[in-house]
């Protein structure tokens, strides 16, 4: 049994006067204690809705969530919103894209690391303000006792971040969402997060659920990646396999669009075309129309998932080259 | 704090100063003038004449007003011409009253707008929301003298459950320290006073409150659907902190920054709407004296009230800003 076990999960949104919108279709992962699992894709490919949906964070309204979240074997998905509260920033930490406005701009970092201390682990603010900074020294905050009494405003991005970072560990969760985590900061706050995170993964054995659109960051951290596309897994393999071989093609084309300077030629490839509005995978496959690798099934039939548990593909027509 | 404050302070003086200046110069500008008003449609133009000689009134205009500033930094504001009491006088006798009715009428519209405009947002799109929605439009909609009078027909004379006008039963004896009818009775111990005074309260400041109140309701309910949508209420849930943390300590107080800008402007139309309610509720407070001084062109009881009235504003819009700098950090200047 893994730490975390995603089974068949999917979100469908249904806004009234509109079609239901299918965002996230069957998707399946698990991470195990220490582990980084990536979830990739261009925006619109469902990962963060994933995400939110392991967290039940989704709005009640208009979203129906289906399929299984299991956490050391509870069914996280059937619990009251008053149980599942009681497991968030405990058993499951998540950090934002955005950490300015993921910050409350009116209420001290203090406060803001040590309210999730009281309530999960029970201690009195004396006590979970010494507890704050020692949590913000562990994220690499210089001065943390000062910036303990400052707001969000008065932190650069990456001290914002790594704040966040602070919070959602603070509990020592056994399972940390990251929700693109560097999108928002400079190149090298950047690789300073990230080395941050997987310090602090590898210290205390959590589990880490990476959701990114930068192939760098997954070279750079996770053990295995899941490639979504139109809210489904298209793709999973190891770090390693995928980038020696994508096989699905958008796998391929993804890795194929990173500028290199090793290489002759300095034009781009680029994927073309971009996520559709609402991906028909019924009656074939939704990449279909951007797919350089296209044959006459893949908008015939729906292509299934095919592989082991490490290495999954859904793709009628896989590549069998490497990318240049 | 104290820098920001005081540094506030000193920027109203220029305000009041050219205020001072567009008053004067406004009110010397309405048709007709204090002269004909006090002598009547027959007076011939040398009897006019020589009562404007009497007042003033014919010198050049910026003699008048270096006159009247030149007094006014002595504290004397001249005599009402109506009553030729001194200005200040009559406003202090009449100030109380209106004081105590918006403050009553503001805490009414603040101590139940919000908690609503909040209810409306959580339960949004329930019935609670729609009808906070509907009344509040009304609210908006109906003019304060009309809300006034059925307020008046419906409780007072058709039910007889409150006192249809007035301040105080004239057959209590009360005894008069701050021109606060409630207070009053509660400084000198005379509570059936005090207990009169706020019957008498009741329906007047319910009225005036109206406006403000269906102001506040809309902009909470806005303000706290704006901020539930905010990244950091996510983060707030993601923490898995008590529903009633995130509400009250996450959304509440950053929704209060909107609200508290309506408060301080829904203030300034208080004054207004106190002149008509007096005038519904026969208050007898400065309601009266500023539709009596229009009617007879009574320049320094006008002066004197409109910078009265630009005072409170400004005095408003201070705490206003003050409580922008206690609530919400980024404001602060350090």
């Amino acid at each position: 049994m893994a730490l975390l076990d995603v089974t068949d999960l999917s979100v469908v949104f249904r806004r009234r006067g509109e079609e239901p919108f299918t965002a996230v279709d069957k998707v399946s992962f698990s991470v195990e204690p220490g582990q980084t699992v990536g979830l990739v894709g261009e925006s619109g490919c469902g990962k963060s809705v994933t995400s939110l949906a392991i967290m039940g964070l989704l709005p009640k309204r208009g979203n129906q969530v289906t399929g299984s979240v299991r956490y050391e074997g509870t069914e996280l998905l059937s619990l009251s919103p008053d149980q599942m509260r009681a497991r968030r920033g405990k058993d499951l930490g998540m950090v934002f894209q955005d950490p300015l406005s993921s910050l409350n701009p009116v209420i001290p970092i203090g406060i803001q690391v040590t309210e999730v201390l009281e309530k999960h682990r029970g201690m009195p603010r004396r006590k979970a303000m010494i507890e704050a900074e020692d949590l913000l020294n562990r994220v690499g905050i210089p001065d943390p006792r000062r910036r303990l009494t400052e707001y969000p405003h008065q932190l650069s991005g990456g001290m914002r971040q790594r704040a966040l970072i602070a919070i959602a560990l603070a509990c020592r969760p056994r399972v940390l969402i990251a929700d693109e985590p560097t999108t928002a900061l400079d190149v090298t706050i950047q690789a300073q997060i990230l080395a941050l995170l997987k310090e602090l993964v590898t210290d205390t054995g959590t589990a880490l659920i990476m959701i990114t659109h930068d192939l760098g960051v997954v070279a750079g951290l996770c053990d295995q990646v899941n490639v979504l596309y139109g809210g489904r897994v298209v793709e999973r393999a190891g770090r390693h396999e995928l980038f020696e071989l994508p096989r699905h093609p958008y796998t391929h084309g993804l890795l194929a669009s990173i500028p290199r300077l090793d290489l002759e030629g300095d034009r781009l490839v680029p994927i073309p075309g971009s996520v559709a509005d609402n991906i028909p995978w019924d009656g074939g496959c939704a990449f279909a129309p951007r797919c350089a690798n296209q044959i006459a099934d893949c908008t015939a039939r729906t292509p299934e998932l095919t592989g082991d548990q490490q290495r999954l593909l859904l793709c009628h027509n896989p590549m069998e080259v490497a990318v240049r | 704090m104290l820098r920001f404050t005081v540094r506030r302070m000193l920027q109203a003086i220029p305000t009041l100063f050219i205020l001072s200046i567009l008053i004067f110069a406004w009110l010397r500008s309405l048709p007709g003038g204090p002269a004909t008003a006090l002598l009547g449609d027959k007076a011939t133009p040398e009897k006019i004449e020589a009562l404007n000689h009497v007042m003033g009134l014919d010198r050049p205009l910026w003699e008048q007003y270096l006159g009247f500033l030149g007094r006014m930094a002595t504290g004397d504001f001249g005599n009402s011409l109506i009553s030729a009491d001194p200005v200040l006088a009559e406003i202090g006798r009449c100030f109380p009253a209106t004081i105590e009715l918006s403050i009553v009428a503001l805490l009414i519209a603040v101590g139940a707008g919000i908690p609503l405009g909040y209810l409306a947002a959580r339960y949004r799109g329930g019935v609670l929301d729609n009808l906070t929605v509907g009344v509040s439009l009304i609210g908006v909609a109906v003019p304060v003298f009309f809300t006034g009078l059925m307020l008046k027909y419906v409780f007072a004379i058709q039910l007889g459950w409150l006192p249809p006008s007035g301040r105080l039963d004239p057959q209590i004896d009360a005894t008069h320290i701050t021109g606060f009818a409630v207070l009053d009775g509660l400084l000198t111990g005379e509570y059936d006073a005090a207990w009169d005074a706020t019957l008498h309260l009741i329906l007047p400041a319910v009225a005036l409150s109206s406006i403000p109140m269906a102001a506040i309701v809309r902009i909470t309910r806005a303000a706290v659907l704006d901020v539930l949508n905010e990244d950091y209420v996510r983060t707030a849930n993601a923490k898995g902190l008590d529903a009633r943390t995130v509400r009250g300590r996450h959304v509440l107080r950053n929704a209060m920054l909107p609200v508290s800008t309506t408060v301080g402007l829904q203030i300034g139309l208080l004054l207004a709407g106190a002149v008509l309610t007096e005038k519904v509720f026969n208050w007898g407070g400065i309601g009266s004296l500023i539709a009596q001084g229009i009617e007879r062109h009574d320049y320094p009881r006008l002066q004197a009230l409109i910078l009265l009235a630009a005072l409170v504003y400004v005095v408003m819009n201070l705490l206003v800003d003050i409580s922008y700098a206690i609530i919400d950090p980024r404001v602060r200047v350090r």
